[in-house]
């Protein structure tokens, strides 16, 4: 580690891509680990998408301004294993078998369950099907079309694991969403930190971490996730092959994943986000406990896609979304 | 020739490829399952929603755009009404897309007020976005319509009145015919306007796919696996397809109504 520190501020540098400093704290991440190491940080594209992360790689190899490390969507992950190093950070253990790939080439770093934010002027809601009452016209909205947006799909997952349905069958979630529209509940704008605000969409399914009054800007807000329909979702970090800083680039995974106070599980926790090594941290006593308090509560077992459930509910979705909602 | 060069480049070459590409699938071999996709009740659907949408929103654009041109053209020539409605109109006809749409919403807001319908009539398909669409397809029909009736000339209108002719029986037998070539025109212009307009709809009913633009955005972008270039190939040669059936329509008519002109 002593070796890693001194070879990677030798370097001096790290860039970094796609990163809102909103964005589950990102904004205090970068700054703590300047300040720490001594290493200046190219924060590139902050509001970029996972895709374009990986363009990025491709695009710009060989250059010194290529991403050093990406923070992506398991899918674009899976997808471009054979871009990135392997590489494994001291508290490897610590992360999930499942949520990591066996031979280091990317490891999950922090997520969230898919939740109902909404506008505390409607009360306390507490199950999906309150919504379908005549005070919900027009109020219910989603991140996004289920058969383009990975968050909007996840939203409509959960409504159906919320209706009794399972991770390999979205058909409830549809049926869900048919009789939202049915009762002139569905909004079919995309929610977005705008429409929040102008009031527009005062119900939005969305991860947890982006459906928290401080991110979404509006204080009146509250977040809640239905009984037994903990769906989650997770980023995965990775490290370019290619990188041109190959030691910074190791010693910031070697952050992120640190379970310190100021280290990179704990500070993504501060921002809402749930870090993955949360479990083992909790057995430790290594976790921020009044942060993890402010996590919206979940009941019931949390609930991955694998690739293949979520590639069959795209194509359900694909044949039977539009027929549901119009 | 410049002239031909220019068409090949930005009007044959691009839909050359789309044509080409609707016949291929992602691996590059020949296949028609792009084009029997075409044919299946969803797909169908889509093309269904986008020429309703179309024809409506064109209709009401050209009705309330040929009388409010009308009403332009009857002031007085140099008048600042005239330049204002003009100005107004050349400015209106391309306010569109996310704009035009977040305008709508912040108008309609959580509390609509004073509103001639319920907020959530305007999201309603097609006549709520029909009324969005109007906001650009009104202006434009003013804009292109506005020369044909100032070349209605008042002689003619003084002649048939002379004559002992109604109002009525002006606008049946000179005015009427007049303008008929031109207001057909206008009509496939504000239609097939209105078919490639998407960004006002994706902004407005992102969720809810009516329209075949926003199926071939979802199928140029899915990130949940569902993105398929040649399925948007052959979803745009259908559209292609479909203004050449309202073109050769429209020339059809054209022929018919313009048939004393000659």
């Amino acid at each position: 580690m002593t070796a890693l520190v001194a070879a990677a501020k030798k370097e001096g540098t790290l860039n970094v891509i796609a990163l809102p400093p909103t964005w589950a704290n990102y904004g205090a991440i970068i700054s703590t680990f300047e300040k720490k190491y001594g290493i200046t940080i190219n924060s590139a594209l902050p509001d970029g998408s996972s895709q374009q992360e990986v363009n990025a790689i491709k695009q710009e190899n060989g250059s010194p301004k290529a991403p050093d490390v990406v923070d992506v969507g398991l899918a674009v992950a899976l997808a471009n294993t054979s871009l990135f190093a392997p590489y494994e950070v001291s508290t490897w253990s610590s992360i999930p078998g499942a949520q990591k790939d066996p031979s280091g080439l990317w490891y999950e770093d922090y997520g969230g369950y898919m939740a109902v934010g909404y506008s505390t002027k409607f009360g306390t809601i507490t199950s999906l099907n309150q919504l379908l009452g005549p005070q919900f016209k027009n109020a219910v909205a989603l991140n996004g079309n289920p058969t383009s947006a990975n968050a909007a799909l996840n939203g409509v997952m959960m409504a159906s694991l919320a209706e009794g349905g399972t991770a390999g069958s979205i058909a409830a979630g549809v049926n869900f969403f048919a009789k939202l529209k049915k009762a002139g509940n569905f909004s079919p704008i995309q929610a977005t930190g705008a429409s929040i605000k102008a009031g527009t969409t005062p119900v939005v399914f969305d991860w947890d971490y982006l459906n928290l009054p401080s991110y979404v800007g509006v204080s009146n807000w509250k977040v809640f996730i239905p009984q037994n329909a903990v769906l989650g979702g997770y980023y995965a970090q990775a490290i370019n092959k290619n990188a041109p800083h190959p030691a910074a680039a190791r010693l910031w995974e070697e952050f992120l994943y640190s379970q310190a106070a100021d280290g990179g599980q704990n500070l993504w926790l501060e921002g809402g986000a749930r870090p993955v090594e949360q479990p083992a941290m909790t057995t430790d006593n290594t976790i921020n406990a009044a942060a993890a308090s402010k996590l919206p509560a979940v009941t019931g077992t949390p609930v991955f896609l694998t690739q293949a459930q979520s590639t069959g509910a795209a194509q359900y979705l694909a044949t039977n979304w539009a027929k549901a909602v119009s | 020739m410049p002239f031909f060069g220019y068409v090949g480049l930005f009007l044959l070459l691009p839909t050359g490829i789309v044509v080409w590409d609707a016949f291929k699938n992602p691996t590059g071999h020949f296949t028609l399952s792009g084009l029997t996709a075409l044919g299946n009740s969803q797909v169908r659907g889509f093309f269904i929603g986008s020429f309703k949408l179309s024809l409506v929103s064109a209709l009401v654009g050209a009705v309330f755009g040929a009388i409010l041109a009308y009403a332009v053209a009857s002031g007085n020539p140099d008048g600042v009404i005239r330049r204002l409605y003009l100005a107004a109109s050349g400015v209106l006809a391309q306010f569109g897309g996310v704009t035009l749409a977040f305008a709508f919403l912040a108008l309609i807001g959580p509390a609509p007020t004073g509103l001639l319908f319920h907020a959530s009539w305007y999201y309603s398909f097609p006549w709520g976005i029909t009324v969005i669409y109007a906001y650009f397809q009104i202006p434009l029909m003013v804009l292109v319509f506005l020369p044909a009736i100032d070349g209605l000339k008042v002689q003619w209108r003084e002649a048939s009145d002379s004559l002992g002719s109604s109002a009525w029986q002006y606008w049946r037998y000179v005015g009427g015919p007049l303008l008929l070539p031109a207001f057909l025109g206008a009509l496939l212009l504000l239609f097939a306007n209105a078919l490639s307009a998407f960004a006002t709809i994706q902004a407005w009913e992102d969720q809810i796919p009516y329209t075949v633009a926003q199926q071939i955005y979802t199928s140029t972008s899915s990130e949940v696996g569902l993105a398929n270039i040649n399925y948007a190939d052959a979803l745009a040669l259908g559209m292609v397809v479909l203004v050449a059936i309202v073109m050769t329509g429209y020339a059809l008519l054209q022929r018919r109504a313009a048939r004393w002109l000659r």
